[in-house]
């Protein structure tokens, strides 16, 4: 195996500038709408009092999860010592950092005051003689959690890339993997902490987001690498897209078998399989559809089929399959965030429930634009900030031919 | 938050409490002074836990058709909206309730719960929600970034988010922020000694009689006398929140 070569974009085609100036257009109209809902109030958008959080948050969360799952190829490069990831750590880390930074630049702009983040430091550090309420709500922990993956994703980064600190790369790497794990609990305790809602209400929701992180990261991250080398002309073997592509059937599978087991689960308790789990499942309504449609049959199944189905050439199979992983997996935050706030709480057992904003019935929910055009601006800025990380750092391999990627390979 | 100590957040709060009462007192008549409390606190006082002020409802006695106590409260505090009760801000609503066995219908007021244990104070991420030492549980609009997990976690949808710029000002109410019942703290704190908050005033001047203010650790006082006598239930007992506000009859 040669010693592999990182270089950075050229960046000077006028494919290059179309990209970036399409990317920067979907950023603005993200930022365009978000002023829009700062300016005008919520009201635009499809959410109520009842839909507190919608399609912003389908994106967010699904682009947070993803992000500690993108770390993945890096972590089974070092942690797991898989010698042949080595070559694309640099993109893995990356990768992870901007998918992060749409995640949360997405739920920051739909905030609805965030300009009242910038007094929070203030009124928590300086002002406050107790000990921060923030260091007890699982949101607070989450802000730690986010800022901290930034910190140890970029040291680790800056380790590898740094020869005469390689060396140290691998103690940060697992200390990584480590926090990317505790982040994704995190992001999952989010629901778990919600103890009056039913759809919510379950440990398996955690160590399930988990799961779902490593399928949904892997998609991202082979949805970027394959277009970046087949624009830029670099070599892209077919070992390491038949790998990438083993391993996405592996965490898709795995994902399945979670969803499997916490529906089974919730089907034990006598109340959840009459109320919550029916309507999401088979409510014959958009989450029923998204569930089967969108995350099972899009998102899981046909991904296996595609994968495992040898006629299907490698690296159409794997972008195919990886686009369906993705709207599985936004399926499934809908069905999760939205479907989970849309089923009414069960306040008063055995009782009809009327009241001016519907209480005891399912909650009508129908995003606007200005709410989709936010999510996707969080796509948006992941994407241009990776490209441009391509394009100023050397994170990318020369040639992930075949040749220079696996030391036994004889052509 | 469940004490209060000197800090410059808590008498932030208290001077933004003290103006509103400030603004309450010029803008309302005075109501009924609640009899059961000792000692009055002036505005600068903070909160004490020697008190825990909450509601008991009778579902027996609130009347079906009235929707009185939600006027009232919405009147009192400038709440106002555009007309779309999905996005209107609800700080108190009723709800009618059809027992699916033997069709009795009945209907309560319903508002934040004041519980002792908040899970809305519990998640949220800047301080914003808290609970006063005498189990007031707020907002801070000042503080509130609108990240709306309060929302989520309140089993009782107590919470609105104001999805509309607010023109009408009575307290200081802001856009992309969360608001609910306050149980009139600005009543509360009246320097002349609590009073009843605006829906019970006007439940009781309606005839109805239906709602009870008080202080749940002030063993003299009607509420507790009351609960004592013929009990309260909590919706959601199961979440053992210990709610401030009890319910009579609901059955
Ligand atoms: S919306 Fe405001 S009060 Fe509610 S959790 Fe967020 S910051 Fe706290």
């Amino acid at each position: 195996m040669k010693t592999i070569q990182f270089t950075e974009l050229e960046g000077r085609s006028a494919g290059f500038f179309a990209l970036m100036a399409i990317l920067i257009a979907i950023i603005g109209a993200g930022l365009v709408s978000a002023l829009m809902m700062h300016g005008e109030g919520h009201h635009i958008t499809g959410m109520t009092n009842r839909i507190v959080w919608g399609t912003p948050h389908v994106f967010a969360v699904f682009l947070i999860v993803a992000a500690s799952g993108a770390l993945n190829i890096a972590s089974i490069a070092s942690v797991f010592g898989r010698t042949i990831y080595k070559p694309l750590s640099p993109l893995s880390m990356v990768l992870s950092m901007t998918i992060l930074a749409g995640g949360l630049a997405v739920l920051i702009l739909d905030l609805g005051n965030p300009e009242h983040l910038l007094d929070v430091p203030l009124t928590q550090f300086l002002y406050n003689s107790e000990p921060a309420r923030w260091t007890q709500s699982v949101f607070g922990w989450n802000f730690i959690l986010y800022s901290g993956f930034m910190v140890i994703v970029g040291v680790y980064l800056w380790f590898s890339l740094v020869p005469q600190y390689k060396k140290y790369a691998k103690a940060v790497s697992i200390f990584a993997f480590v926090w990317r794990l505790a982040l994704t609990t995190g992001t999952g305790l989010i629901f778990g902490f919600l103890v009056a809602r039913e759809a919510y209400d379950a440990a398996i929701l955690a160590p399930m987001f988990v799961v779902f992180s490593f399928a949904y990261g892997l998609a991202i991250f082979s949805l970027v690498l394959i277009p970046t080398y087949v624009w830029t002309g670099r070599e892209l073997g077919e070992i390491l897209v038949k790998r990438l592509k083993s391993l996405l059937g592996i965490f898709v599978a795995a994902s399945l078998y979670f969803v499997i087991i916490f529906n089974l689960t919730n089907f034990y308790s006598a109340a959840k399989s009459e109320g919550i789990q029916s309507f999401l499942l088979f409510g014959n309504n958009s989450y029923s559809n998204a569930f089967w449609i969108g995350q099972i049959l899009i998102g899981g199944i046909l991904p296996l089929v595609i994968v495992y189905y040898p006629k299907i050439k490698a690296r159409f199979a794997l972008m195919l399959a990886a686009s369906m992983v993705v709207i599985g997996g936004l399926s499934q935050m809908y069905v999760t965030i939205i479907g989970g706030q849309a089923y009414p709480m069960d306040m008063f057992p055995g009782k009809k429930v009327e009241s001016i904003i519907n209480d005891g019935g399912i909650a009508t929910y129908s995003p606007t634009i200005y709410e989709v055009l936010l999510g996707l601006a969080g796509i948006g800025i992941m994407l241009f900030l990776v490209v441009f990380a391509m394009n100023v750092l050397r994170i990318l391999p020369e040639s992930l031919a075949d040749k220079d990627v696996d030391p036994h390979h004889s052509a | 938050m469940s004490q209060v100590k000197e800090s410059k957040v808590d008498q932030y709060r208290r001077s933004f409490l003290a103006q509103s009462t400030a603004i309450a007192g010029m803008t309302l008549t005075s109501g009924v002074i609640l009899n059961s409390v000792a000692q009055a606190k002036s505005a600068d006082q903070p909160a004490s836990d020697k008190n825990r002020w909450g509601l008991l409802i009778d579902a027996n006695k609130c009347s079906t058709g009235c929707n009185t106590c939600v006027t009232a409260c919405h009147e009192e505090n400038g709440v106002t909206g555009s007309g779309n009760p999905e996005t209107d801000p609800q700080w108190i609503r009723k709800v009618k309730l059809t027992d699916k066995q033997t069709q009795k219908v009945q209907t309560i007021p319903l508002m934040c719960q004041h519980c002792a244990k908040p899970p809305c104070v519990d998640v949220c991420p800047t301080n914003a929600s808290m609970k006063r030492a005498d189990g007031v549980v707020l907002v801070d609009k000042h503080a509130c970034i609108g990240c709306r997990y309060c929302m989520m976690a309140c089993p009782y949808g107590a919470r609105s988010f104001i999805h509309e710029p607010t023109t009408e000002q009575i307290y200081p109410r802001g856009q992309g922020t969360v608001e609910s019942c306050t149980l009139c703290v600005h009543r509360i704190d009246d320097p002349n000694g609590p009073r009843n908050p605006a829906c019970v005033e006007a439940c009781n001047a309606e005839g109805h009689k239906a709602m009870w203010f008080g202080d749940l650790k002030d063993p003299n006082s009607e509420i507790t006398k009351r609960l004592k006598e013929y009990g309260g239930v909590q919706i959601r007992a199961d979440l053992g929140l210990n709610t401030g506000v009890r319910y009579q009859n609901l059955n």
